[in-house]
């Protein structure tokens, strides 16, 4: 090995050290951005790299370092374009989006290795999985941006047949890998195997409700790990190895813990057609049980005495942009002494810890924000409990068997002293169930908009303690 | 199998168990950086883009070269941009109130 050589690999070793203690990092809010900074500081290192390995073995063309900037350049633009005016309600639009472009790339990665059918099956075998799982990824990923920007339908998207249809897809797939794995086929394979992979991935996210979107999404995170780590293999490259390990370990745990949030088995949730689209809310009644209306100056009495308050945020809050009124309405009660703690479902949002973020946006310190058992701890000693657009996650029929949430693990608003549920209409969550905690005596419903309602709420208490 | 590939797969396979243990204590607070973070990681890919683009001669090649380049690069600078974005609005109590 050149010296050059070994100083290269010696800074992949480095790029990869970074990553991992800048997940490390990322332990705790307050050293989060420092870990991710030394992310990027990793990031560099291997592409500075890589520059030096390039220009040294002087293989590449003019025309390919023209291609490699002018591709840099647009990336770039599009990049930075996207990650400054994407609104953080669209954040998993987008973090999908990029997952897409990143499966993409490792997918043609391994493109050229295969062409010229020869190589060893050392490269070959992890090639054609290369290109399986970085095109499904590719393609899944654009349907699930499409699904939660609603270009596509968020319902779950099922016809007759679909089944067979996709069987089919994963077959070729399968015959097409296989046959490039034994060196056949060369170009033609790849073009069959490209075209099959992509339309498996419409076809595996396309039956998949929008309720099931967290689980989609770290589980689309995870293929592009592992496909970038097959990219690895074939390049031959420790730090593609490496990376692509750790994003496939956090894709995989992600994907277990929204899974496990939501009670439904994997296997349940890709087979799809659970729930509806998107805030799709099926005829309302709650099976002629009595509810109980309260105006706004009611609820505010309520607020206005209580010490503890834990606030139930749901997707329904982030998608009427009542954040911040949500946290106007938390500093005034703040102000004469009422506690205020947030109880934040797993599956509050729409990704993995998505209600974090769009609190901590309207300024809510993350010390406020309670994770599902600290919540249920913290509800059950609250004066009163306010729901915000969550549905769902509170209902106490996931405690009785039989039902379409049976099981799964919920916010025990039902366990605080009083209960006030801000709410538009009587209508349904994704389960498509009633909800007894909206009949339940303690329950106070305030017919609104959540912005409108929380405004209205904000105001009364303030008129109250003056 | 060769020793190559033997000491690749133990590398993998290590990361795999590096990543589990570290990404385990991450609280869920931080899920949704951290998902936006390793996806920013996974633009590494960008260095292979970089070696696929260095053997390029037909013009297919460049064309790949190119996607591959402008797909991986906006991974990269859009993950970690919109991260940073993100992990600046998580506030300590104290620089509040």
């Amino acid at each position: 090995m050149s010296t050059l050589d070994t100083v290269v690999r010696l800074a992949y070793l480095a790029a990869a050290t970074c990553f991992v203690l800048g997940l490390h990092l990322m332990n705790a809010p307050a050293t989060a951005r420092r870990g991710n900074r030394l992310s990027i500081a990793g990031m560099l290192l291997a592409v500075a790299a890589t520059f030096v390995l390039l220009v040294d073995s002087g293989a590449t063309t003019p025309a390919g370092w023209m291609v490699l900037a002018a591709g840099a350049g647009v990336g770039t633009v599009a990049g930075l374009w996207a990650a400054r005016v994407v609104p953080m309600t669209a954040m998993p639009q987008l973090v999908s989006l990029f997952n897409a472009v990143g499966g993409g790339a490792a997918a043609l990665v391994a493109v050229p290795e295969l062409v010229p059918a020869a190589g060893a099956a050392s490269v070959r075998v992890p090639a054609a999985l290369d290109i399986v799982i970085g095109t499904v990824t590719f393609a899944g990923s654009l349907v699930a941006a499409g699904k939660l920007q609603g270009v596509v339908p968020g319902r779950p998207v099922v016809f007759p047949g679909a089944r067979v249809v996709g069987g089919g897809l994963a077959l070729a797939t399968a015959i097409a890998g296989g046959l490039l794995i034994r060196g056949y086929g060369g170009g033609a394979a790849v073009a069959v195997l490209a075209v099959a992979a992509l339309a498996l991935g419409v076809a595996l996210v396309l039956p998949i409700g929008g309720a099931d979107m967290p689980v989609v999404i770290s589980l689309l995170n995870a293929c592009t790990g592992t496909a970038v780590a097959m990219a690895g293999f074939v390049t031959d490259n420790s730090v593609l190895v490496v990376a692509g390990a750790l994003v496939g370990a956090s894709g995989a745990i992600l994907t277990a813990l929204m899974a496990t949030a939501m009670n439904r088995s994997l296997p349940a949730i890709l087979l799809g057609g659970y729930g509806t689209g998107d805030g799709a809310s099926g005829p309302g009644g709650t099976g002629g049980a009595p509810v109980r209306a309260v105006s706004a100056d009611d609820a505010a009495i309520q607020l206005a005495y209580a010490r503890r308050v834990v606030v139930v945020p749901g997707y329904g809050l982030a998608a009427a942009q009542a954040q911040h009124a949500l946290h106007e309405l938390a500093t005034v009660l703040a102000s004469h002494g009422t506690e205020v703690t947030y109880a934040i479902h797993p599956v509050a949002g729409r990704m993995p810890g998505h209600m974090n973020v769009l609190l901590a946006e309207a300024n809510v310190p993350y010390s406020e924000m309670r994770e599902l058992d600290a919540a249920n701890a913290e509800l059950s000693l609250a004066d009163v409990a306010l729901v915000v657009g969550a549905n769902d996650v509170t209902n106490p029929a996931a405690r009785r068997p039989g039902n379409a949430i049976s099981g799964m693990p919920i916010l025990d608003v039902d366990r605080a002293a009083a209960v006030i549920v801000i709410k538009r209409s009587m209508g349904h969550g994704y389960a498509g169930i009633d909800n007894a905690l909206y009949t339940d005596p303690k329950t106070g419903m305030l017919f609104a908009d959540a912005r409108a309602g929380l405004a209205a709420l904000s105001a009364a208490v303030k008129t109250l303690v003056g | 199998m060769s020793a190559e590939l033997l000491a690749t797969l133990s590398i993998f396979l290590l990361a795999l168990l590096v990543g589990f243990e570290v990404i385990g204590k991450v609280p869920a607070t931080l899920h949704t950086p951290l998902m936006s973070a390793t996806n920013a990681i996974h633009g590494v890919i960008l260095v292979g883009a970089m070696l696929v683009a260095s053997v390029a001669e037909t013009a297919t090649d460049y064309v790949l070269g190119f996607v591959v380049a402008a797909f991986a690069t906006m991974n990269v600078v859009g993950g970690y941009v919109v991260t940073d974005r993100m992990l600046g609005m998580f506030q300590s109590p104290a620089s509040q109130r």
